[in-house]
């Protein structure tokens, strides 16, 4: 029993962190109609700046905030030199030249912080099991991620739900060309989205950092499961975003738990150990398939004109 | 201006191509150049080019030839990297291979073609056993090796039970294969991850903590490595569950890994430390070419594939179509090894000792491996008899 619910908190720590970086890219994807590759190199920026703050200023909340401002600074630029002029071509064009500022972040890591990567240690506070309910000890850093993701998805829905920002984020959603017409400068608009997006990687980079390694292409492999997910809720859809991703990490997690022990019910042993992990990494796109099928605009499509 | 320019680099090529075409020692060497794991393939260079400088860049007077090919990790791209070094380059010998997936897919170019192969780190079962050929041959261990040997570590240490964890490719099942056949406790839980894309092992680490063994063992090279101890540590499992590890705490993790690593003890058949005067000289001049790096295994069994090529073509006087005495000398091991003498076993795989090594804090004050003791002495894997050279 304690087993499952310390499974269900991992779950819903990785779905929590798949939520941060899918948010940007649903946002940026749904609203500006602009396929961003390079969001994962936004995610890694975030935990190497975090990295080279948190050394030099000696302090995790500080330098991880300073590692905030800096990504979403780096997303704004990034959308005013480079991308803003991409909105108006097709999607292959965006998809190719995003993928070259893929092959740009990683060599321009590689330049500066080197090829071997980085550490980026918590402080002593973080890193002690918590007692969740008697019997059941949770890392203090990943209830730190569970709770910090629920706060900015909060905030997120707050913001674009209750604010005028947020209505001209929707109404940009639904027909950006109306509201162009009506005197909204949607360039501006455009670019604080992304920026927002940005910040939103960087913090899925920096708290995922002191878990992994801070290491060049760490946003590769992860962005997939970002598309998957953006997929899953409804493209453009925050709401779908964050049940998708909750979706996707516990069944993850799950998957890699318990299908073993399943298996080893019906297969041999040897071969049960070596389809599980392939099986329970399959799953997550079992899931998109079946949603594909079923339903192709997603759980939780975004209002369309 | 630039014409002359142009000419002068023209004449140069024109010169320097007969050079090298006419009678050098070719070597290919496949290593990972690119991506997280880099780093190692680095290493591996900066040892092999380290053991060329103190053979003064000649084997036998013939000046060296040295091709790098990235293998990306990747089984497919391995392949197409080894056909490329074996068909069009025509290399006399390939080095590296530092997966062994990577290997086994490389495997048959490489023997079809009778071109010898030097494995200066994979050491999957199969190579041991009914993969063996007479042009392979290893410097580094076969897979399940190091692992064993830090079973019977745990059974000196009295240890009962033990949860197994390690990525889902040909070396990782080896390496728990490995713990298995020598530790005498129970092995209440093994677990094998996606490999390499999975970074998080939190669902393992608390199946692991649920399952009350009374430790855990692990293989996870590289940055995994450093991925594994971090939620390791995070998740206060050290303080309750010691961990025992193979090829998971190495120089390139450790700065890393930092405090982490402290109290894990590890298996090694080279330890930056041992006594032996090739060994401090490689140690020192490394360390003196390449500012700011340290050594590792994989580097120094690198050197040693260098050391062992160098002992064969000195043995047929540089002619190195005589294969079979080339075979014969290097199944002597006839040269200086970083980790002291060795003897090959009949399937080309060293007999060889296994060290415990742990980490501390060096007279520099960072952290490094030490040598604690000696576990097992002359071991030889439990493939050799499925081999079928005699």
């Amino acid at each position: 029993m304690y087993l499952v619910v310390e499974q269900l908190l991992n779950g819903l720590q990785f779905g929590l962190l798949l939520f941060l970086l899918a948010a940007g890219l649903t946002l940026v994807f749904g609203i500006m109609d602009f396929v961003n590759l390079a969001h994962g190199s936004l995610y890694m920026m975030g935990a190497y700046f975090a990295a080279t703050f948190v050394a030099w200023t000696g302090s995790f909340v500080l330098g991880a905030l300073m590692a905030l401002g800096a990504t979403l600074l780096l997303g704004i630029v990034l959308e005013y030199v480079a991308l803003r002029h991409l909105y108006g071509r097709d999607h292959l064009d965006q998809v190719l030249a995003t993928f070259g500022l893929i092959l740009f972040f990683n060599d321009a890591v590689r330049l500066i912080w080197g090829p071997a990567g980085l550490a980026l240690p918590l402080p002593a506070w973080l890193t002690v099991p918590v007692q969740i309910i008697p019997g059941v000890y949770y890392p203090a850093y990943r209830l730190m991620i569970i709770a910090v993701a629920l706060a900015v998805a909060a905030m997120l829905y707050l913001v674009v739900m209750r604010t005028r920002v947020g209505m001209l984020i929707r109404a940009g959603a639904s027909n950006r060309e109306m509201i162009g017409a009506l005197g909204i400068n949607i360039k501006l608009l455009f670019t604080l989205v992304f920026g927002l997006g940005a910040a939103l990687a960087g913090l899925a980079g920096l708290m995922q950092a002191p878990i992994l390694t801070v290491q060049i292409g760490m946003g590769e492999n992860i962005l997939i499961l970002a598309f998957v997910i953006i997929v899953i809720g409804g493209i453009g859809s925050i709401r779908g975003a964050f049940m998708a991703a909750i979706f996707v990490g516990i069944i993850d997690t799950m998957g890699r738990a318990f299908l073993p022990d399943l298996l080893r019910k019906v297969l041999s042993g040897a071969a049960a150990s070596t389809a599980a992990p392939a099986l329970s990494s399959m799953l997550i796109y079992l899931l998109m398939a079946i949603i594909l099928v079923l339903r192709p605009e997603g759980l939780f499509p975004a209002a369309k004109r | 201006m630039k014409k002359a320019f142009w000419l002068a680099g023209a004449m140069a090529l024109a010169l320097a191509q007969p050079a090298t075409a006419a009678d050098s020692i070719k070597i290919g060497f496949v290593s990972t150049f690119s991506g997280p794991t880099a780093v190692i393939g680095n290493d591996m260079r900066n040892s092999f080019e380290l053991a060329l400088d103190h053979l003064g860049r000649k084997i036998d007077g013939k000046p060296v030839e040295v091709i790098y090919e990235d293998d990306q990790q990747k089984p497919d791209v391995g392949k197409q990297k080894t056909e490329k070094l074996v068909q069009s380059d025509k290399v006399d010998f390939i080095v590296g291979y530092i997966w062994s997936n990577v290997l086994l897919a490389s495997l048959k170019t490489a023997v079809d073609s009778k071109t010898f192969l030097i494995s200066a780190n994979a050491g999957p079962s199969q190579l041991a056993g009914d993969l063996c050929s007479p042009y392979v041959f290893s410097t580094s261990w076969q897979n399940d090796q190091t692992p064993a040997a830090m079973g019977l570590y745990m059974n000196q240490k009295g240890v009962k039970s033990v949860f197994l964890i390690g990525p889902n490719y040909a070396a990782g099942k080896d390496m728990l294969a490995g713990v298995k056949s020598t530790f005498k406790g129970e092995v209440v839980g093994e677990e094998y991850t996606v490999w390499p894309s999975q970074l998080d092992f939190s669902a393992e680490l608390t199946k692991a903590r649920n399952s009350k063994a009374e430790s855990i063992f692990v293989f996870y090279p590289g940055a995994a490595g450093v991925q594994f101890l971090n939620q390791y540590a995070q998740a206060g499992i050290k303080a309750q569950i010691p961990l025992y590890t193979a090829f998971t705490i190495d120089e390139l993790s450790l700065p890393l890994q930092k405090d982490n690593a402290i109290g894990i003890p590890g298996a090694q058949e080279w330890v930056n430390d041992l006594p032996n005067a090739e060994n401090k000289k490689f140690v020192e001049d490394y360390r003196k070419k390449y500012p700011g790096l340290r050594p590792t295994y994989y580097g120094a069994q690198a050197y040693d594939a260098a050391q062992l090529i160098n002992s064969a073509v000195v043995a047929v006087k540089g002619d190195v179509t005589k294969k079979d005495a080339m075979k014969a000398e290097m199944e002597k091991a006839n040269f200086k090894s970083l980790r002291g003498p060795f003897k090959y076993g009949n399937n080309h795989i060293p007999i060889q000792n296994f060290y415990l090594q742990d980490v501390v804090k060096d007279a520099d004050g960072q952290l490094s491996l030490k040598t604690v003791a000696t576990i097992v002495k002359d071991d030889q894997d439990k493939f050799h008899d499925k081999c079928s050279m005699k």
